[in-house]
């Protein structure tokens, strides 16, 4: 049982911390620093060697081996050990909890990164190049997938910790009334978790079984349907708990409110409801497929998880020009945004990651996501480029600008290199805002995912394509160049302000949370209008529209199928 | 604030501000828009897959690769049959490390089922420069009909990555003038 001298309370927010919570929030939060730095080093020589100003930098085996290590160090480790952090700041911080089981908080932890160790040991012997979806019948080495399994193991364990905190918190009245809604995005994330993971347990296990020979077959149509309801809806998790981190760093920086706890609540719930439907966007062109499976599945039933990031795209934005122009930046349409702390990275990144997630990532994925337009797109650079607009500038953007102030409130240190910290997001997000464009520019123009030497010199047949691809490349590896040292800049920035940075002091030994005072606000407080978002929101659609009709342009003018 | 419970106990039963409201139901009517465009353009759009398909194996499927090529070669490039069958007939094409087997040689504006299948791993046709992608699996026989649309060369990628050969596998599918 939690005893006084387990809590402190925060100087900045008056949050009571949980030590064990703290200490596991940290060690998340490291781990997933140094996996992310890993990888992208991986991302970085991956994207050099495919750019032609420093074509071949990694011969055709490396190049394959950083392929597979870059999708797993940073698609899996690093988002997931960061989203175990997340998921303990939004049970036990925010709800002033102890957090539940710490014990096994600490298994899981340790099974993650035997897991995510034994992955890399995997792939480094040059055995399992086998790209991050590791299609079968492509064999990679037993100790790849039983990695990837004890990661997964270590992170349904976290999850648990986390379902178990809001018990604790519930049970031991900590909060009055129902959970914040960043909370209640997080427990979104974590009931995808429970469906993704189990999903990955469904395929890897068998396949583990089949690489060590026990299993004789395993269908690869099968294998691709399930390891995508893993896949993809891994990346539904990401998307639950970067827009929950939107949210928290709105209420942070601004004291924002939501605009209708309603709204935002049924949008996170189409992603429990809808999101898991996307394995279907990863076969769209596959023989054995019905096109009624494809459509119905590919569109989430209808859109209707679509429409839930396309609430949050409104009210996000929403609730910080509300909260704005209750402080006075009233003055025309943007006086709220022009005047918004874009030196204060927290803001910076999260604003950026919420424009990089919707006009790049969102558009982009529902397009290819098309069931026939996915023909001119499928395995092109195309689908990278939409992804490292969702998930590297989209989560990975939220959660590095989220980082600034969890080292203030959680590892209690000032930042060090504060003008580093307050360009970081920018070099980052342009490099991304780079990489995502010209890697779909390329897909465009047919260019091959996954692919070591676009130019064919050793085949025996010679193909060409169109110069304008090879500038895409070129570009695409001057962004990745970009990216790198945003990326560098918030390494440097973390470690050495956790390492150096001057601590703060405060937060003296708390009491144990006694219940919190009973809110004593009912009925409706109106927000201000919000014409701004009305504004960006309308741009958002109106390009959205025109992408979406170009591309049927496009596939009109290719080769009748049928 | 976002951190902290609603501060209205029953906030479900708030009600909605016409700005969010407007634009939910927007947004729905759009989703459904593109909903029923893929149903629209089953019906009337010229590019839609088969839906077509069939268990195969690898000895069976390069069984009807090779009678075909027999029957309609008409030279070799490279080593690899350039083979030239007739309008509207079954028409193979097979994926195998690290290669795509044989060459084929079409007349525009007519049409031709073609059947697509891996012997091996799964293998990425990637027609270029029209820009039309297809997952090819091993066991399954993809079947479609396709009606070239211009002349020229054109370049199969295999665009699926499929071991260390992968970026030499080029096939190649000539569309004559007649």
């Amino acid at each position: 049982m939690a005893t006084a001298s387990d809590f402190r309370t925060c100087p900045t927010t008056g949050l009571k911390v949980h030590l064990p919570a703290e200490r596991l929030i940290k060690a998340n939060a490291v781990a997933a620093v140094v996996f992310l730095a890993v990888g992208g080093l991986f991302g970085l020589l991956v994207a050099l060697t495919r750019s032609p100003w420093a074509a071949r930098l990694l011969p055709a085996d490396w190049f394959y081996l950083a392929l597979t290590a870059h999708g797993l160090d940073v698609l899996i480790v690093w988002i997931i050990f960061f989203e175990m952090a997340v998921l303990y700041f939004a049970s036990a911080v925010i709800l002033s909890s102890r957090i539940a089981a710490p014990r096994w908080a600490w298994t899981g932890f340790v099974l993650m990164v035997v897991g995510a160790l034994i992955v890399n040991v995997a792939v480094l012997q040059g055995q399992s190049s086998v790209m991050f979806t590791s299609y079968v019948p492509m064999k990679a080495a037993p100790h790849f997938y039983l990695g990837i399994i004890l990661f997964a193991v270590g992170a349904l364990i976290g999850t648990f910790v986390f379902f178990g905190t809001l018990v604790v918190a519930k049970d031991e009245k900590t909060y009055e009334g129902s959970i914040p809604l960043v909370t209640f995005g997080a427990l979104t994330a974590a009931i995808i978790a429970v469906f993704t993971i189990a999903s990955g347990a469904i395929i890897l296990i068998p396949t583990l079984l089949w690489s060590v020979g026990i299993v004789s077959y395993i269908d690869p149509l099968m294998y691709k349907t399930v390891w995508w309801a893993m896949g993809h809806s891994s990346q539904q998790i990401n998307v639950a708990a970067h827009v929950s981190v939107w949210y928290a760093i709105a209420a942070m920086v601004f004291g924002a409110k939501p605009l209708s706890e309603k709204v935002s609540r049924m949008a996170f719930l189409m992603y429990i409801l809808f999101l898991q439907l996307a394995s279907a966007h990863h076969m769209l062109v596959e023989p054995g497929v019905s096109s009624t499976w494809k459509i119905f599945n590919t569109s989430y039933a209808m859109y209707l998880a679509v429409l839930g990031s396309m609430v949050h795209g409104m009210t996000v934005p929403g609730s910080i020009e509300a909260a704005q122009r209750a402080k006075g930046y009233t003055k025309g349409l943007f006086e709220w945004l022009r005047k918004a702390p874009w030196s204060n990275p927290a803001f910076s990144g999260m604003f950026l990651s919420l424009l990089i997630f919707g006009f790049l990532g969102g558009i982009s994925g529902v397009v290819m996501g098309t069931e026939q337009i996915n023909l001119i797109m499928h395995n092109t650079l195309y689908t990278p480029g939409h992804f490292h607009a969702t998930v590297v500038g989209g989560t990975t953007l939220a959660f590095m600008a989220i980082t600034y102030p969890l080292i203030n409130l959680i590892f209690r240190r000032e930042l060090v290199m504060k003008k580093v910290a307050q360009f970081q997001p920018y070099v980052f997000g342009l490099g991304i805002i780079g990489i995502s464009l010209f890697m779909m520019a390329a897909g465009t123009l047919g260019v091959s995912r996954r692919h070591w030497d676009i130019t064919f010199s050793d085949a025996p047949l010679a193909f060409d394509y169109p110069a304008a691809a090879f500038l895409m490349m070129g570009l695409n590896g001057l962004s990745a160049v970009l990216a790198a040292l945003g990326g560098l800049m918030f390494v440097a920035v973390t470690v050495g302000s956790i390492l150096f940075g001057a601590k703060i002091e405060g937060g003296a030994p708390a009491a144990k949370p006694k219940a919190a005072p009973a809110v004593a606000q009912y009925g409706s407080v109106q927000h201000p209008a919000i014409p701004g978002t009305v504004v960006l929101v309308a741009i958002f659609f109106i390009s959205f529209v025109l992408y979406y009709f170009v591309n049927w342009k496009y596939l009109s003018e290719v080769w009748p199928l049928r | 604030m976002a951190i902290h419970p609603p501060s209205e106990r029953v906030w479900w039963n708030l009600p909605i501000a016409r700005t969010e409201l407007i634009w939910i139901i927007v947004a729905f009517l759009w989703g459904l828009t593109m909903f029923f465009m893929m149903i629209y353009w089953h019906g009337y759009g010229k590019q839609n897959l088969s839906n077509e398909a069939y268990r195969t194996t690898p000895e069976q499927f390069s069984a009807k690769v090779q009678a075909m090529v027999e029957k309609y070669k008409v030279r070799e490039e490279a080593g690899i049959p350039v083979v030239r069958p007739p309008p509207g007939s079954e028409v193979y094409m097979l994926a195998r490390l690290w290669q795509w087997y044989p060459i084929l040689e079409f007349e525009k504006n007519q049409s031709y089922r073609l059947h697509l299948s891996s012997l091996d791993l799964q293998h990425g046709f990637s027609l270029q420069p029209v820009n039309i992608n297809l997952q090819i699996h091993p066991g399954y026989e993809m079947v479609l009909s396709v009606q070239p649309d211009k002349a020229g060369t054109y370049g199969v990628v295999c665009n699926e990555y499929c071991g260390l050969g992968h970026h030499q596998m080029v096939g190649r599918i000539y569309v004559l003038d007649k």
